[in-house]
């Protein structure tokens, strides 16, 4: 049993925050787990990815090999993209569809979407107004945690909302409560799949 | 007793410094390194202790208080970026001569792939010439073991012991299993050679003569170290040299079991013995290593009369940037090409819809303002040149600002732009952040003072180190009196806010001061918008 996931985004988008939860569920599991991501110069709104691997044998490398992703889990869809080579051919890309766009030369949105729906295995939606709608405008990584969360293989929803729990508790129980109205919201959007 | 817990590579390396008895922690930020002091800054056994964890000026600095606390018996470690070693050069290779009382590590983080750094200088090279044993660890756990078995071979050699890191173990997480108890710290105690540590030429003779002789301990050492092994293998057809994280790599492509015999070298000098073995068993051999090709050089020699050693220099692995599990892979495969493991995946094909998204200065920084106004200055000259530093503002470089021509090392700015001005350039503009300025710049301004050098120094003040996270800048609430202090022409240091609605003042600032035919400072402040945000959410 193994999930390799590359996370994806634009820097200061908060992508860190939902291997933070993943890797405290995985970690009360007595899963094995490697995580490693960017700091330092491109955190500056440049894009920014982190590879999350949780396994319940020791795992080896920090890094995802080519062509071994379970999961390409993106807070900006063309940030999605840039990582396919890491997929696996029956991997899962989770995506929110809301663009961020702080370069001259950004693509069509129709061109990222096609490219998108090219893919076998797709979950996409606006996580940005799902986040607004059922918790607030900074929640949309949970609902992104919450879409990718039935595909990580060995970590039940209650873990990963323990996880939450745990990220979060420290900054009072209204925003534990607002931060799993939006993983649940997420989850209900995915699970289906 | 164990515990377990997720821990950066940075952070299990502090964490095992601090479990083995840690006195003090010295550093200056840099990526890959600076979640090292971080975490000891943070630790609650550090505050009940009072381990010492103040940021230094530079890490030539922080080498020479970590020696000094080494000196006097405790436990000292000190923790820099690759290029970081290159200012504390003086004070590290010398402290091989002096060698350590109380355990020293000294802990260099590299950065192949120039992640967030100039370039991908190996730090095992300084060790190399230093003649000082390394630690290279190959994961989590590794690393926070290294701390204590670095400090107790430290204190039986009576040698510092660099550390060595690279950036995907020190930004890596992963579940590390650490003693839920701290060891004591040492205590007070003089060396038992004092004479060694006065390196007059004379003294310094016998020593160096005493740091070869013990050299050879160092290398039985890592004959025998826990950290270097040799690993049997069935196919004797070739034989792998493995160092640091390569070995994950390697592991990554034979999950049942590497089929070739192997040497992991995690402890430096090579373990010649071992390794030799392997050359006596097997066909040919590949030296897969992280960084610059050093080991592969030594087994190598000049002429390479061997023939049968494969690695970077033959190109079957990439010469630049950091090892990958694929780039492994590929690399062996050129040489075992029949291997079923070895074949290429299948991969979905790379989006051609993707652009490239460059980092940028955020939204609200100051260092915004500063370049509007300067560009909107300089261009009423021909030829302007701006010399830039080592920060976030280096990004001043790229589009919308382009404002910058140079940025070679910390510091570099004052000293480039007085060449320069001496050449007969102008205008000769230096920009140059806070806590670059204390940790390199403040000794090239007393060159540019001592000869009103006609030039303009431009210190963008953002009151912290923004780069890398905001830690403390040394300089904050005394810049104007160190370069009054220094000597410059008080009416040629100026102050102003740097702000969207001062453009018009700053302006008018950098015209006079670039017109004036002297040296002149200007100080434009205005708190890194990142750590402001911070300072006001802890207010609330
Ligand atoms: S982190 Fe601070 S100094 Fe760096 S770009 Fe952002 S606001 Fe400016």
């Amino acid at each position: 049993m193994k999930t390799d996931i590359v996370l994806a985004g634009v820097g200061g988008q908060g992508i860190l925050s939902i291997a933070t939860i993943l890797g405290a569920a995985a970690l009360d599991e007595g899963l094995h787990l490697k995580q490693a991501e960017v700091h330092g110069m491109s955190q500056r709104g440049g894009d920014v990815q982190s590879n999350l691997r949780i396994s319940d044998r020791k795992i080896a490398s920090d890094l995802i090999p080519f062509g071994s992703a379970d999961l390409i889990v993106s807070l900006e869809p063309m940030e999605a993209l840039r990582y396919l080579e890491y997929l696996s051919p029956e991997g899962w890309i989770v995506t929110n569809t809301t663009p961020f766009n702080n370069i001259t030369d950004y693509p069509e949105m129709e061109e990222i979407m096609a490219e998108l729906s090219r893919m076998p295995n797709v979950v996409a939606f606006d996580m940005d107004a799902m986040a607004k709608e059922v918790a607030g405008p900074r929640a949309a990584n949970m609902v992104l945690l919450g879409a990718c969360a039935p595909f990580v293989k060995g970590l039940e929803k209650e873990k990963i909302e323990d996880g939450i729990r745990k990220v979060f508790g420290r900054k009072g129980e209204a925003m534990v409560e607002s931060n799993l109205r939006a993983f649940r919201a997420g989850w209900d959007s995915a699970a289906n799949k | 007793m164990k515990t377990k817990q997720l821990l950066l590579g940075d952070e299990a390396l502090a964490l095992g410094a601090i479990n083995a008895g840690l006195s003090g922690a010295y550093a200056y930020p840099g990526t890959p390194s600076t979640e090292i002091l971080e975490f000891v800054q943070g630790n609650d056994v550090a505050r009940q202790r009072r381990i010492h964890s103040h940021w230094s000026s530079n890490e030539k600095t922080a080498v020479e208080e970590a020696l000094g606390m080494s000196y006097c018996g405790k436990r000292a470690m000190v923790s820099m970026k690759h290029v970081g070693m290159n200012v504390a050069a003086d004070a590290y290779v010398n402290s091989a001569m002096t060698g350590a009382n109380g355990g020293l590590l000294v802990i260099a983080a590299d950065d192949p792939s120039m992640h967030s750094s100039q370039n991908e200088q190996d730090s095992r090279f300084y060790a190399d010439f230093a003649l000082m044993p390394v630690l290279e660890p190959s994961d989590q756990q590794e690393a926070y073991d290294m701390a204590r078995y670095g400090m107790e071979l430290s204190e039986r050699f009576a040698i510092p012991v660099m550390v060595r890191l690279v950036t995907r173990l020190s930004h890596s997480r992963a579940v590390v299993e650490v003693d839920a108890e701290p060891s004591p710290e040492n205590e007070l105690h003089y060396p038992a050679n004092p004479r060694q540590w006065v390196l007059m030429p004379a003294i310094s003779k016998m020593r160096y003569k005493q740091l070869l002789e013990d050299y050879t301990g160092f290398e039985q050492a890592s004959e025998e170290s826990p950290f270097n092994r040799y690993i049997e293998g069935k196919d004797k057809s070739l034989g792998l040299v493995v160092t640091g994280l390569g070995w994950n790599y390697v592991n990554e492509i034979f999950p049942d079991g590497i089929p070739f015999p192997t040497v992991k070298v995690s402890q430096y000098p090579i373990p010649t013995a071992m390794i030799g073995r392997l050359f006596d068993e097997c066909d040919a051999v590949m030296v897969i290593e992280e960084g610059q090709p050093i080991v592969e050089r030594k087994l190598r020699g000049a002429l390479d009369r061997t023939g049968v050693i494969y690695g970077k220099i033959t190109g079957e692995l990439n010469l630049t940037g950091e090892l990958t599990p694929d780039g492994v892979r590929t690399g062996i495969a050129k040489v075992k090409g029949d291997m079923e493991c070895l074949k290429a995946p299948e991969l979905h094909a790379a989006s051609k819809v993707t652009k490239p998204r460059p980092p940028a200065l955020c939204q609200g920084c100051g260092h915004r303002d500063v370049y509007a106004a300067l560009n909107g200055v300089l261009e009423e000259y021909s030829h302007p040149k701006v010399f830039g530093d080592i920060g976030c503002y280096t990004l001043g470089f790229l589009s919308p600002f382009n404002a910058i021509d140079t940025c070679v090392d910390m510091g570099a700015s004052i000293t480039m732009a007085k060449g320069a001005a001496d050449a007969g350039q102008h205008p000769a503009v230096a920009i140059i952040g806070d806590s670059t300025f204390t940790h390199s710049g403040m000794t090239g301004l007393l060159d540019a003072i001592n000869e009103n050098t006609p030039m303009t120094v431009i210190i963008s003040d953002n009151l912290t180190t923004g780069m890398t996270g905001g830690q403390d800048s040394q300089g904050t609430g005394k810049l104007e009196d160190i370069c009054l202090g220094l000597g410059a022409d008080p009416a040629h240091v100026r102050t102003i806010d740097a702000l969207p609605k001062n453009i018009e003042q700053m302006k008018s600032l950098f015209r006079e001061e670039i017109e004036y035919k002297g040296l002149s400072v200007i100080i434009s402040r205005r708190e890194c918008i990142q750590t402001a945000r911070r300072h006001a959410s802890v207010k609330k």
